[in-house]
């Protein structure tokens, strides 16, 4: 490979300005530039001794789909764990850097983790809805930050999530039965729908089809473009063709380095560079 | 196929003949093991339900000859076991909680597993004369709740032990998708981790409960047994293992034949709840899959 | 837990987060956790506390002399706890002697040999007679074996081994008048009741090796016990161990089974047959009547002391040798 570590993270800024600043809007994205929700400086992190990203500075804009993309163990899904401080309930884990969401810094002694994960909601890579009903199951956030007043709230609540998660007509009749009996791809909008129900403004996927059939990973898909609508989401992927249908925005990572990062169809048609072109073309090739 | 040589043969043969020397001894060993267990619980039963009847359950201990029976033994046990599982279980749930939840391989959660491990198989004659120390002679006497405190001390170990082992089963993905949500470390625990493990915690309280149903060494100490009806816990208080130990050091056969009545019931009691433990556990097993 | 925060003000560059802060809720959660742990910890302090304090009369008085003392004595007040030491450790030991192979072959049986269909029944048929609480296996000693052992298997024994010479001038092996309670009824108490808990454990044991380790040995054509001896065993032998030690440790502490059929003499044994005592069942006999604050009472007191490390030193020795294996 030709670029050295050192390199790139010693100068990181020059390269990686000019790709982050989103003058461009991506076809499918609304006509105004969205602003930025999180912006990540300078973060590295560790799991004990061993450090797991080196320096990343990315922008994530609001109302669009971020794709975070490489091979395992790049440091792709640690990034994500750190948005929401999911690294906290790790030992031995340590993030250094800021990671700002709307400005606030969320690792600043003064904001609380749970807050952050309310505002930053995230869905894993095997559907696992709680051993509880398809109701509590999306209940559960709002009882646990009191959300709803009433009963009635609480339904509303409850049904409002459904339907975003394009859920509803399939559980309507069955609420009180166990989320567990759902089939796969319903788990995983269920999952959806429990992070929905406490309004994040952010939601992080974590290889959230992986687990899926081509169908229920298509359902899922459409899903992700419907809710990007009024939500930054952010989604780790293996499948470059899943980068690509889906996402904005691609992020690129290599070895714990943020190697290249800009609009998706850029990214795809033309990256900047050789390693990423590689990547791309190796996995279609 | 080679033609084996004639050395190798007879290797062959060596080997198929250990092979099945030591497997027919160890279906003798089987054999000779299952028989004598059956043996022993047949003549348990057969023996015990000679002495079976209504009195058992309706009268207290009387004079040889007069026909009494054991509810004051029956209420006893299930008074100072009740209350025994009602101290011991909490306590013993925690700390499972706290070993699987929070402590996990920290240096001191670790001393607190062996510590549990050494507790859950130490002799119970010695819990018996510990809490005689401290529970008995500070108090002028034997009395039912001192059996409980020695019942409580066993059963704590084991729930400790099997609600840990549970929780360790509860996939990771149920305390990541609650803490994704905004709960915290005690809303995980209480509202997702432990509802999802709850027939398996079940399962380690119904285990406990067998176990110190058919303890007697401790109670030798601490309740020591009466011959009446008494709801009293601060006085001495039958139970159906002490009745099994006054009534068979005897020579009247009606009282043997209490005994072994006595004995029958607390081995339906034990392995009832046994067969209801493993029966939960396999519930839980299958909605969990 | 929380520890040195980060002061992170805007400006500051770097945020370590490897610290954090604990929301009140969760800290008197841990906190009430913790202290759950702490009761377990307490409780075993507390036991090896009160029986040296309870016992301390009797190490005053005898001395470490006391652990070798043969004589047994309430009247003249002199107590050497060796007897029932002997009869503990030989019951033990003969119980184990007996169960271990049997237990071993009904696991290797129950996860080799035996019908698939089969394995489950018997297996929990097993585990279940493991629950069935000691004082039943005292009464049938008592009631069956007993009575048995003096009409036809001791006689028998008698007459068969008396030519077996005696360790010194005193331990006959199998000269003993045939009372059918004594060191020998009581080991088989123990090892009938053990039993079942060392074929389970042991099951649980062998069942735990990987069946690729056995396709490997049967692949290479190994028969089925070359696979055990050859490619099973070895790569469980601390958890084999382990489970014979839990088994030592449950015969070494058994109070009730014992107590029905020892025969309760506190003297050296001078026979395998001959009644003698065990430390469980010297307490569990005398307890009762020994006063508080007397030395007969600190005696007792001693004697369990002495038995909490013993079962100590075999149960940790068991769990050191089963976790190591859970470990790897």
């Amino acid at each position: 490979m030709a670029t050295p570590t050192a390199e790139t993270s010693a100068a990181p800024t020059p390269r990686a300005a000019p790709i982050q600043a989103p003058r461009v809007n991506v076809s499918a994205a609304p006509a105004v530039a969205t602003p930025t929700r999180i912006s990540i400086e300078h973060v590295n992190a560790f799991y004990g001794q061993k450090q797991a990203l080196f320096d990343v500075n990315l922008q994530i804009p609001d109302n669009a789909v971020t794709a975070f993309i490489g091979a395992s163990g790049c440091g792709k899904s640690t990034l994500l764990r750190c948005l929401n401080r999911m690294n906290d309930t790790i030992s031995g884990a340590r993030v250094e850097g800021q990671i700002r969401l709307d400005g606030v810094d969320i690792n600043s002694p003064a904001v609380d983790p749970v807050q952050v994960r309310t505002r930053i909601g995230m869905v894993f890579q095997k559907p696992s809805p709680f051993p509880m009903s398809i109701y509590d199951n999306v209940a559960f956030g709002a009882r646990t930050h009191k959300l709803a007043a009433t009963k009635t709230d609480l339904d509303a609540i409850v049904e409002k999530s459904l339907r975003g998660a394009a859920l509803w007509d399939e559980v309507k009749d069955r609420l009180n039965k166990s989320g567990l009996g759902l089939s796969g791809g319903q788990q995983q909008r269920l999952v959806i729908a429990r992070t929905l129900a406490v309004s994040p403004a952010v939601i992080l996927m974590d290889e959230p089809c992986s687990a899926l059939d081509p169908i229920a990973t298509a359902h899922i898909e459409s899903l992700i473009d419907e809710l990007r609508k009024h939500t930054c989401i952010v989604i780790v992927t293996h499948s470059m063709a899943q980068a690509a249908r889906v996402s904005q925005r691609t992020a690129f990572f290599h070895m714990g380095q943020l190697i290249e990062s800009g609009l998706t169809d850029q990214i795809f048609t033309a990256p900047k560079l050789e390693q990423t072109q590689d990547y791309i073309t190796g996995r279609f090739g | 196929m080679k033609q084996l040589t004639p050395a190798g043969r007879a290797r062959y043969f060596r080997r198929q003949l250990i092979d099945r020397l030591m497997g027919g001894l160890c279906v003798l060993a089987a054999g000779i093991g299952l028989v004598l267990l059956a043996l022993i619980l047949w003549m348990l039963f057969s023996k015990g339900m000679g002495g079976l009847s209504l009195d058992v359950f309706t009268k207290t201990m009387s004079q040889p000859g007069s026909g009494g029976g054991l509810a004051n033994a029956i209420i006893g046990s299930l008074l100072q076991v009740g209350i025994g599982a009602m101290l011991g279980a909490p306590i013993g749930m925690m700390v499972g909680v706290y070993l699987s939840e929070v402590g996990k391989e920290s240096r001191f959660a670790q001393v607190v597993r062996f510590v549990n491990d050494i507790l859950l198989s130490a002799p119970s004659v010695l819990i018996g004369m510990f809490v005689y120390q401290i529970a008995v002679l500070p108090f002028g006497g034997f009395s039912g709740f001192a059996g409980s405190i020695a019942l409580a001390i066993i059963a704590m170990p084991i729930v400790a032990r099997t609600t840990e082992d549970i929780l360790r089963l509860v996939p990771q993905a149920y305390r990541d998708g609650a803490v994704a949500l905004g709960s915290r470390e005690n809303e995980v625990v209480r509202k997702v981790v432990l509802p999802a493990a709850f027939g398996g915690i079940l399962t380690g309280i119904l285990l406990a409960v067998a176990r110190i149903a058919g303890e007697t060494a401790p109670l030798l100490f601490t309740s020591l047994g009466s011959d009446t009806m008494s709801l009293d816990m601060t006085q001495p208080m039958a139970s159906i293992p002490m009745a099994i130990v006054r009534y068979s050091n005897t020579n009247y056969a009606d009282w043997i034949a209490l005994a072994w009545t006595g004995a029958m019931l607390i081995t339906v009691g034990v392995l009832v709840l046994n067969i209801l433990s493993r029966l939960s556990f396999a519930a839980v097993s299958k909605q969990g899959g | 837990m929380s520890s040195a925060m980060n002061t992170a003000t805007p400006a500051a560059k770097h945020t370590a987060i490897g610290a954090r802060k604990l929301h009140p809720a969760d800290t008197a959660f841990r906190l009430s956790l913790l202290s759950a742990g702490a009761i377990v910890v307490i409780v075993l302090l507390s036991i090896l506390t009160i029986m040296f304090i309870g016992g301390k009369l009797a190490f005053d008085t005898f001395g470490l002399g006391f652990i070798w003392g043969t004589e047994w004595n309430p009247v003249t007040k002199i107590y050497g706890a060796l007897p029932a030491i002997t009869g503990t450790l030989i019951t033990a030991a003969l119980a184990l002697l007996i169960a271990w192979p049997i237990g071993f072959g009904i696991a290797f049986f129950l996860t080799e040999i035996c019908p698939v269909r089969l394995r489950t029944p018997l297996g929990v048929a097993i585990e279940l007679l493991a629950a069935v609480p000691s004082i039943v296996y005292g009464m049938w000693g008592f009631f069956v074996l007993a009575p048995f052992m003096s009409e036809y298997v001791q006689p028998w024994l008698t007459a068969t081994f008396i030519w077996i010479p005696p360790i010194g001038d005193s331990f006959f092996w199998f000269t003993a008048p045939p009372i059918g309670v004594g060191l020998l009824t009581a080991s088989l108490i123990l090892a009938i009741m053990i039993l079942p808990f060392i074929a389970a454990t042991t099951r649980d044991v062998l069942q735990q090796t990987p069946q690729l380790l056995k396709d490997g040995a049967y692949a290479m054509g190994a028969t089925r016990w070359e696979a055990l001896t050859g490619a099973v065993i070895p790569s469980v032998r601390g958890s084999l161990f382990g489970a014979v030690f839990l088994g030592l440790g449950r015969a070494l502490g058994e109070t009730m089974a014992v107590v029905f059929v020892i025969g309760n003499a506190i003297r050296m044994p001078d026979s395998i047959m001959a009644p003698s005592a065990t430390i469980a069942s010297v307490v569990a006999n005398n307890f009762p009547e020994a006063e508080p604050g007397t030395l007969d009472l600190a005696v007792l007191l001693a004697l369990g002391f002495l038995l909490f490390v013993v079962s100590f030193g075999v149960l940790a020795v068991a769990r050191l040798l089963l976790r190591q294996e859970r470990m790897s």
